[in-house]
Formats: C-alpha cells, structure tokens, sequence
C-alpha cells in the first residue's frame, strides 16, 4: 500500500468520479433531507427552509409516535425471530461436513438472490382467505373431523374458521422474518465458522453438557456475530417499505411507509424528511455500537 | 583492482519516525562479485536490496550503481534486474511472453524478442519452455524462468531475494551450484540476500554480515569464519565455544587473561588494550584426551554431558564444575560403533593458543 | 468420513452378519441431530415455498384457485403481449445497461484506490461509500426526489439511472477490493523491474487480475438495478415505468398467474445472472491464483 502523495495523480483519477458521483448524487441529496427536516410547509404545499424542530415534535405526537412504536416492535419481533431460528441454522450450518456446507450455504442465500418484490408479495397468496395456508389446515381440520369421526366423536370440531393472516401486523412479521433471514444467518455463519472448535471441545471434555456448552462457551464466542446480525436485521427491518405496504394493510403500517406518503399525497416534505432522518440518526447510532463492539471484541478475546 | 559496480554510502533508512532500518550502512561491491548480505530477520537486507533495485528510497545517503547516482531514478530505469523471492512469475502469460516481457515493454521488435528469449531459455536449461504456463511448472522451474527473465534485460547487477529459500533441501543444493554456474557464464555482478549462511558461504566471494540495520562485517567466507570481528558474527556464522574473559595485561604481542574454567592463559593478539574480552574457539579446533594435555595449550576439564551424532561426525557437550559448557566437534575417523569418549567420561578439551579467537565487540 | 465396518459375528441362528454400522455421532456434529435436521427442513420450505408456489401457479391454469386445474404457458403469453409489461422490461434493461457501464468503471476505480492507497480520510471514506448500502432504501429515495425536485429536473429514465449509479457504486468498490487483496504486488513490481511504466505495468499486469472482479462486479450492478423497486419508486416519472414498479402495480390490483409469469421471469433473469458471476469468481480463483 502506497501512500497518496506518492502518487497524487494516480489517485485523483481513481477516486475522481466515485467521488464526484457520491458526492453530488447521494451526499447532497441527504443534505438538502437533512436541511428540510429543519423546515416548515408552506401552503400551496412546498417545502420552507427555516430552522425549527417542529417536525421532529410531530413526529412524537401521538398518531405518530404509534406508527413509530409500531415499527420498533415489529423490527424487534422480527429480530428475535431470525435470532431464535437462524442461530440453530447457523450451528447447523457451520459445523456440517463441507461438501454439505456449500450447498446448506447456498440454499439459504439463494432466496436473497430474488427480488424482493416478489419474495414479499408471494406471501399474498400463501396467507390470503383462500391461500395456501389456510388451504392446507382446512385439509387438516377435515381429515382431523374424520377421523374423530370414524372413532366415534362427530361434531367435535366445527366448521373451519380460516385464519386471517393478511393485511395486518402478522402477516407483516411473517414476511419480513422471511427477507431478513440471510441477513441474520450469515454474520453468525461467519462467526460460528472461524470459531475454534476446540473451545467446544474443550468445554464438553469437562464435563458441561451440549447445552451448557452452547451458552457458557458457544454464545459468548459468538456474540460479536449475534450482534452484528441482530443490529443489521433490526436496521434493516425498521426501514422496510414493502412488506408493510403489500400486506400490512391499515394495521400494520411502518415508518417507512409514513414517510412515503408524506412525499406523496400528504405534500409534507419537511415532516417527511424529518421522519426520514429519524430512522438515520437511529442507522448511525446502531452502525457505531456496532463498530463499537466489533473494535472491543477484537482487543478483548484473544482467540 | 576492479571498479566497484555498486557504492552504498551512508546510506540510513527509517520507517514512520521510530523504525530504523538501516543505520549509516556503507559497502562497495565490487564487478563481477558474486556477493551475499547475510542475517537474521529484521537486520535490514532485504531493505537494503531493494534500495538498490529502486523500491525503497534512502532516507539518507546515496546508492550509487556503475558510477551513477540512483537518486530519483525509477525501478524501470535502473541498471539491475530482480529476482523476487516469489518469484513473480506472471500467472496469466506463458514462459516466453515472461521471459520476453521485459523487452517488450521496452520496444525492442518482435522479431528479436524471439531470438533472445530462446537464447536465455537455453541458459537455464529451459530449452522447448515458451508455450508452457506458469502453473504448469514447479518451483526451480519457475524461478529459472524469473532467471531467465531478469538476465534478458543484460542488467550490470543482478539481485536474488532469498534465492533458495523455498526449495527443499536436495534442490537447494543442485540450484547453488547451478547460481553460480549461471554468474560464470554470463560474467556480472550477482548481490543475494540470504538468512542461510551456509548459502552465504558456499556460493559467495564476499558477504557482509548484517545485524540491526548494520553491517557488522565484510569479508570473504573463510575471514568471516576463522577471523569473525565481534561476538555476533562469531556466533552467527557456524558454532562457537564463547568464554568471558578479564584481561590481566599484554606483553610480547600476547594477551594475558584470566577466564572461569580456563584459568589464566595467553593467547596472540595485536589489537588495542581492553578490560574485558571474549575468548572464542571453532568446535572442530577442539581435541578432547583422557590425560591432561601437554603445556602450551588452552584446556579446560570437565564430564561429558551429551553426545549428539550424526554419522561424520559428533557433537560432544562437556560441562566443568563450574557450570560452563564446551562443545566439541569429533570426526568419525575410524569405523567403529563405539566413539571416543562416552557420556560421563571425564575428558581435557584443549587446543592451540593461535587457533583461540580474541573477540573485543 | 471414515465408516467403521463392523462386522457382527454370526450368532447361534445362523443370521449374515452385518456390514455397515451407522457410526456414531461426535460431540460437535450437530448437523446429525435429528432436531436440527426437522428445524432445518421446517426453515427451508419456509423459505422456499411462497416463492416456489409463485413460479409453479404461473403455469397454474385458472386464475385464482390454489388447486391446480392443470398445466399452461397462457399467462406467460398474455404477460409476454401485455404492451405496460414490455415497455418496462425494455426501459428496465435499458436502465441496468446504462448503470452497469457507468458505476463499474467508478466503482472499479474507487475500489483500486481504496486497495492501493493510504491516506487520512479513509476510515471515513471507508464509512461513507458503505452508507448507500446500509441505509434504508427509503431514505435515499426520497433524497433523491427531494434533490431532483429542487434543482427543477423532471423524473424520469434519466433521474432513475443517475439513482441506480450511486448506489451501485459502492458494491462494485467492494467486490473489487476484495478482489484485489489477494494480489501479489510483486507482480506489479518485477514488472516495473523489467522496465515497465506504470501505464505499461496496470494494462499488462493489474487489469489481467482485476477482470474477474470487473465481471462480477457487473453483473451484481446489474442484477441490483433490475431488482431495485424503492428508490426506483421515488424516482420514476410517467413513462418511466421499470419491470419491477410494472408488477408492483399490477400486483396491487390483484395477484394473477400473469403477474406471477412476470415474476418468473425476473427470477429466472436475475439467478442466471448471479449464478454466472458466482461460476467466474469462484474459477478465476484458481486461474489466477497469485498468492
């Protein structure tokens, strides 16, 4: 690695137009939000430059803060969720053989490679009224009715109720602990992965069960991956647009989607981009404890 | 006389404000010298070698090669070729377009390229090579492709980074002898950079022992090893019986000391007056004899501790009551299972006062 | 995986012995426990089925059943002369192309000098490429809009490139630092050995090295552009429309197996596309091994 002024020329025409782009078409745009969220609305509905938190007061009004509270359960529900099965994934994962391995890997990064789009509103037809989930526990409730039946106990079981699983809170979560899954299972793969096994060894040969082992030794080793893939998962769901849009109906609406509407029929520009930064200071708040950990836990655990 | 092709002078190297790789380092090498910087890790070599190919520049002082200094001159435009310790061999091309590369980078018409690619190929013995791929050849043939590769460019000096160090051991020495044939027939300069000193020794005419960004010593392989000039260079190179010694006086051109074990003794030594010296003496120089020694010579007695053997010879380790350990060395001159001395034997190690080094560093 | 063979004696009936014993589980194979196994299985059809259902009821023939009424290719046909859904494929293929081009090249820049360079600000630097990647897509679109609106720039095809190229950059960056670590420098330097500028010494030598990497690189600005539905949304205009905002709004309307077929076909499009940047940067390792 040189160092830049060894070479001025060289690295200018590198950097030149990565920078230029980013600068002029992601930095300033996140400026001029930025300066917005300061501002007020006029009344034809355009955005004036004053300097006022008023909108970020708004935002913590009642309506509001529902929505925004809303969100942080949903993202935290979620969380939880992609923690609870994509650790036992993960342990699966990272101690397989190797040729399974690839393949386990793959199979769970595949569904990432799709559109997100698609992998979020292939949920209507599994979830809706008539959809494939209450298709098949219909089926199940009539063979069960059947069967009791058969053994001597009809009317037991009363007509099928299908479950309403579409355009509300569930059916949000459902999908969303589907999008985020990888995102929760590859810092932990690689974590898991780069772990020396024979601290789990180590541990069993004296005498802990697998349990024990798995939170005295596996988790705490593990913790700055669970971190990193709980943090990324939680940003990553508080932001969601689409899973909330196509199939939260009025119920199960996030921030994200508030803030679309105040850049569309609201007309509230300012509000909207202080909505809008909320969620970014909160990115940036998660991205340094993050880091923060990261830096600790490689000072710390000299593995 | 001949000209020295390459002058360092003075040269210092610092990394960041605290890591001082080379320290006033000056050396003259002369053309035609087949030359070795010697010395464990982190003693500045491999700086120092890539100074003089261009990619470290001197914090202090000048590289001057054939007369000229190299001050603001690029690798590219240096009169001397390297040979990477990795060799370098270019993945994605074929054995002539690495050989040819050099030339053609630099303009030389296709129609030559060819001609002297198949002349340096033959020089090491790579004859039928051009379409092979780098992958397809093993290690010495990768590296008699760098060879081949850097000698085209007809450089003044030629740098070897580590030459040997990533062949084992049978090809190691094959690839010695084949270094030195190839400096014979083409007739430059040859500067290789080695932490093996039996490399060193072997295939030099001189080497400057390196220690902490410092040249503790140059000089031919026999000097280095019979006349070392300090305490590190008589322990780096080849194995040494160490003693410390109080000096008591000089007379006639002989030190007189006194030395734990050896009692007081007089060996020859022309140098400047010191308090305190090392006495230093070759393991091969050593006889061990059951009776004591005749007068005259050094001689210290004690109980054999530990016999190491390896097939030509033995490593005897003889302790006295005082602590101190002598290594000897014993050839298997007479063929017979049972050696000379045995673990436990009380032996004299003596030797001759001419053949005890006075170390003053 | 070494089988033990035990043979087990033949007893007083007379039975064959046998020949393969299973062997038992070790500590840390917990891919063998029969729980993980079911959880994994369970995972997985969660995973795959919503989507796999998708692709399987666009050849579904009947419009809204979850029973299967047989096997067709009419919705794929209907989709295929469905004018909306073509004019957004040829304007998102048109979009992706323009990307590409573009945040490859910068991308690749910036991910050379990031591999090759020191210099002060680079943990920020480092920190300031890696935000379009992680801020939620929402953020950034509406600064898009909010930034075109200002400087009076219709929505259009244009705004949606220049959208696509900014956040397509910083991937292409870090597909080709890592790329490039694992270079063996002193390629570069025996070529400036044998006498080759700088110039001389990036064409023959650095770029050789860097072409899988650019390829891969591509390929996911492609694929990224394609995919992208949310900052795209903030920043199309009418007649600006890309596949995915097309199934989006027909999606919105009702979920048909015509929708489905487009989907289908995005699917298919963009994993064939993945799957060859994997193929090239997983072979290329090999080729050029340098270190």
């Amino acid at each position: 690695m040189q160092d830049w002024r060894k070479n001025k020329l060289a690295f200018a025409i590198l950097m030149a137009p990565a920078s230029f782009w980013l600068i002029l078409f992601f930095t300033i745009p996140l400026a001029i939000v930025w300066v917005y969220s300061f501002g007020g609305r006029g009344p034809e509905g355009q955005t004036l430059i004053q300097f006022s938190f008023d909108n970020y007061r708004r935002s913590l009004e009642w309506i509001h803060l529902g929505i925004i509270w809303k969100s942080i359960v949903i993202a935290t529900i979620t969380t939880a969720a992609c923690l609870v099965l994509g650790f036992p994934l993960a342990l699966a994962i990272a101690f397989a053989p190797s040729r399974l391995k690839n393949v386990l890997l793959l199979l769970v990064i595949l569904p990432f490679w799709t559109n997100l789009l698609i992998r979020t509103y292939s949920w209507i037809a599994v979830l809706r009224e008539k959809g494939f989930l209450n298709f098949g526990l219909e089926w199940l409730w009539n063979e069960t009715d059947w069967v009791l039946t058969l053994l001597g106990m009809p009317d037991v079981l009363g007509d099928f109720q299908p479950l309403r699983l579409l355009y509300n809170l569930p059916a949000v979560v459902i999908a969303l602990i589907h999008v985020q899954l990888p995102f929760m299972v590859l810092p932990l793969y690689a974590t898991l992965e780069k772990l020396d096994k024979s601290f789990l060894e180590a541990s069993l040969d004296l005498g802990a069960s697998q349990w024990r082992t798995l939170l005295s030794v596996t988790v705490p080793l593990a913790m700055p991956g669970i971190a990193s893939g709980v943090l990324l998962t939680f940003i990553l769901s508080l932001g969601s647009f689409l899973a909330p849009d196509l199939l939260g109906g009025t119920e199960g609406l996030m921030i994200g989607n508030l803030i679309a509407h105040q850049f569309g029929p609201s007309r509230d520009w300012a509000f909207g981009s202080a909505l809008s930064f909320l969620i970014m200071y909160t990115t940036f708040i998660v991205l340094w404890v993050r880091s923060a950990i990261a830096s600790r836990s490689e000072g710390g655990v000299g593995i | 006389m001949s000209r020295a092709i390459v002058s360092i002078q003075n040269v210092s190297k610092l990394f960041g404000s605290k890591v001082v790789a080379l320290d006033d380092v000056s050396l003259d090498i002369e053309e035609g010298e087949f030359f070795a910087l010697l010395g464990p890790s982190g003693c500045g070599k491999t700086t120092l070698l890539r100074m003089l190919a261009g990619f470290e520049i001197p914090t202090s002082g000048r590289v001057m090669i054939d007369g000229e200094d190299m001050e603001g001159v690029d690798p590219n435009r240096r009169p001397v070729n390297m040979v990477f310790q990795s060799y370098a061999v270019f993945p994605h091309m074929n054995v002539a377009s690495n050989v040819g590369y050099g030339l053609k980078v630099t303009g030389v018409p296709r129609s030559e390229i060819d001609a002297q690619v198949e002349e340096a190929l033959a020089l090491v013995k790579l004859d039928g090579y051009e379409q092979r791929m780098p992958s397809q050849l093993s290690g010495g043939q990768r590296q008699r492709v760098a060879l081949a590769r850097a000698l085209i460019k007809r450089p003044k000096v030629l740098l070897l980074d580590e030459p040997l160090s990533a062949l084992d051991a049978k090809l190691r020495e094959a690839m010695q002898l084949e270094l030195v044939r190839l400096r014979n027939a083409v007739g430059i300069t040859f500067i290789i950079v080695t932490h093996d000193q039996n490399e060193a020794l072997s295939m030099a005419n001189r080497v400057a022992v390196m220690n902490g960004g410092r040249v503790a010593q140059v000089a031919t392989p026999a000097e280095l090893y019979e006349f070392p000039n300090s305490r590190f260079v008589a322990d780096f190179i080849g194995k040494i019986n160490l003693l410390e010694a109080t000096v008591a006086g000089m007379e006639n051109g002989r030190l007189l000391a006194e030395a734990p074990g050896l009692g007081r003794v007089a060996v020859p030594f022309s140098g400047a007056a010191h308090d305190e010296i090392g006495l230093a003496i070759r393991p091969e120089k050593i006889r061990l004899d059951r009776g004591e020694p005749m007068e005259g010579r050094l001689k210290i007695r004690g109980r054999v501790r530990e016999i190491a053997y390896y097939g030509d010879e033995s490593h005897v380790f003889i302790e006295d009551g005082g602590g101190i350990i002598i290594t000897a060395n014993v050839a298997n001159d007479t063929r017979t299972t049972r050696g000379p001395v045995s673990v436990g034997d009380e032996v004299w190690a003596s030797w001759a006062p001419a053949d005890t080094l006075v170390l003053t560093e | 995986m070494k089988t033990e063979t035990i043979a087990q004696p033949v007893n007083a009936v007379g039975r064959a012995p046998r020949l393969r014993a299973k062997r038992r589980i070790l500590p840390l194979e917990y891919t063998r426990w029969r729980s993980l196994q079911v959880l994994l299985a369970a995972i997985f059809i969660f995973l795959y089925f919503p989507i796999v259902s998708l692709v399987a009821f666009s050849f579904n023939n009947s419009k809204r059943n979850v029973t299967w009424q047989g096997f067709t290719f009419d919705y794929y046909v209907k989709a295929y002369h469905n004018a909306g859904l073509h004019e957004a494929f040829i304007h998102s293929m048109i979009i992706a192309s323009v990307s590409t081009l573009v945040s490859t090249i910068a991308g690749a820049m910036l991910g050379l000098a990031l591999y090759r360079f020191r210099f002060g600000l680079k943990g920020f630097v480092d920190g300031w490429i890696s935000l379009p990647i992680v801020i939620p897509e929402v953020c950034m679109g509406v600064a898009m809009l909010a930034f075109f609106a200002l400087i009076d720039f219709p929505l259009g095809l244009t705004t949606i490139i220049v959208s696509h190229i900014a956040f397509s950059i910083p991937f292409v960056a870090v597909v080709i630092r890592a790329r490039m670590a694992g270079f063996d420098e002193s390629l570069e330097e025996a070529s400036r050995d044998l006498g080759a500028n700088q110039l001389q010494t990036f064409w023959n030598i650095t770029l050789p090295y860097m072409v899988p990497g650019l390829v891969a690189g591509a390929l996911l600005a492609f694929t990224l552009s394609l995919d992208d539905f949310v900052i795209t949304f903030f920043t199309s205009g009418p007649g600006s429309t890309t596949f995915p905002i097309k199934i989006y709004s027909m999606v919105r309307f009702s979920v048909t197996p015509e929708v489905n077929a487009a989907s289908t076909v995005l699917i298919v499009l963009t994993l064939t596309l993945t799957v060859i940047a994997m193929a090239i940067q997983g072979r290329s390792g090999k080729h050029m091994a340098a270190k």
